[in-house]
C-alpha cells in the first residue's frame, strides 16, 4: 500500500481565523484528481471537524493526508496533548467542553467526533495525556 | 424557490453574487442554524440546492459551506461581513443574501412560501 499522494500541515493552537484553510487545500487536491463528489464531501467534513478539533481542543498539531495505490486515502491527525480525558463522553453527540471562544466562532455543538466516525470508512482514535492521534480512512469509489 | 423570491420574501439584500444566473436558480431546501458542527452533520441531506440560514457571520460559516457544497448564504438579523471575509467568499465562490429580519422570522416566512426543511 505504498503512497501515490502525500501532503503534510501543521495546524496552530486557538488560530480560530485559519481554522479551516488546511481542509480547504485537502478539499481542493482531491477535487483536482478526480474523487467522487459524495466521497469528497465526507472527507471534507471529517477533516474540517479534526482540524477545528486540533485548534479549539489541542495544542495544534500535524495533519498528513495519504492517497495510497489500494484505494484508500487517509488523514493522520497527530496533536501534543492534553488528551481526551473521557473517551466515552467524547463520543456521546451533544456533549462538549469548547470554550466561549469556540461558541462564539460557531463550535462546541458537541457534534464533532459522533459526525467524523458517522462519515468515515476507517476511524481509529488514540488517546494519553501526551497527545491524540486520530486516524481516518476513506474509500475511493472505484 | 428561486432564489428572487427567497430574496424578497425575507426583504433581503444581496452581500455576495458569485453566480450571475443565481437569482433565477431554483433551491429545494434549508437548514438554519448558528452552530457550523450542527450543519456539519447534516451531511447527507445536504445538496448543491440547500440554503445555509446562519446569524453566524464570520469565515468558518463560509468554510463549512465549502466543506458542505452549499453555494447560498443567508445571514440573518442584519449581519453583513467585512471585506477581507468577503474575499474568502469570493474565492469560494459563494453567494450570500442579508437580512433584518431575525432566524425565527425568516425561516417562517420562507417555509410558509414552501422552501421546505431538509426532512420536509
Amino acid at each position: 500500500m505504498a503512497s501515490i499522494l502525500h501532503k503534510e500541515y501543521k495546524v496552530i493552537r486557538d488560530d480560530y481565523i485559519g481554522a479551516g484553510k488546511v481542509s480547504s487545500d485537502i478539499k481542493k487536491t482531491l477535487s483536482t484528481i478526480g474523487v467522487d463528489a459524495g466521497v469528497l464531501r465526507r472527507i471534507s467534513v471529517a477533516c474540517y471537524e479534526s482540524e477545528i478539533n486540533m485548534i479549539i481542543h489541542a495544542w495544534g498539531g500535524d495533519i498528513t493526508m495519504d492517497v495510497t495505490d489500494d484505494g484508500v486515502i487517509r488523514l493522520v491527525f497527530a496533536d501534543p496533548g492534553p488528551g481526551i480525558p473521557d473517551m466515552a463522553k467524547a463520543m456521546t453527540p451533544g456533549w462538549s467542553t469548547a470554550s466561549d471562544t469556540a461558541r462564539d466562532m460557531g463550535f462546541g455543538a458537541g457534534m464533532g467526533l459522533p459526525n467524523i466516525k458517522r462519515v468515515s470508512d476507517e476511524f481509529d482514535i488514540k488517546t494519553s495525556e501526551k497527545g491524540t492521534t486520530l486516524t481516518l480512512g476513506f474509500k475511493v469509489e472505484q | 424557490m428561486i432564489v428572487k423570491d427567497i430574496v424578497s420574501c425575507i426583504e433581503g439584500e444581496p452581500l455576495l453574487i458569485c453566480d450571475p444566473d443565481l437569482l433565477e436558480k431554483e433551491y429545494t431546501s434549508a437548514f438554519a442554524t448558528d452552530l457550523m458542527s450542527d450543519a456539519l452533520a447534516m451531511i447527507h441531506n445536504s445538496t448543491e440546492t440547500m440554503v445555509l440560514v446562519t446569524g453566524l457571520a464570520n469565515v468558518q460559516s463560509l468554510r463549512t459551506a465549502e466543506m458542505l457544497d452549499i453555494k447560498l448564504l443567508i445571514l440573518v438579523r442584519g449581519k453583513t461581513l467585512p471585506d477581507d471575509i468577503l474575499e474568502v467568499a469570493r474565492e469560494k465562490d459563494l453567494n450570500i443574501i442579508t437580512t433584518g429580519l431575525t432566524m425565527y422570522s425568516a425561516c417562517g416566512r420562507l417555509y410558509k412560501e414552501g422552501l421546505c426543511g431538509i426532512y420536509g
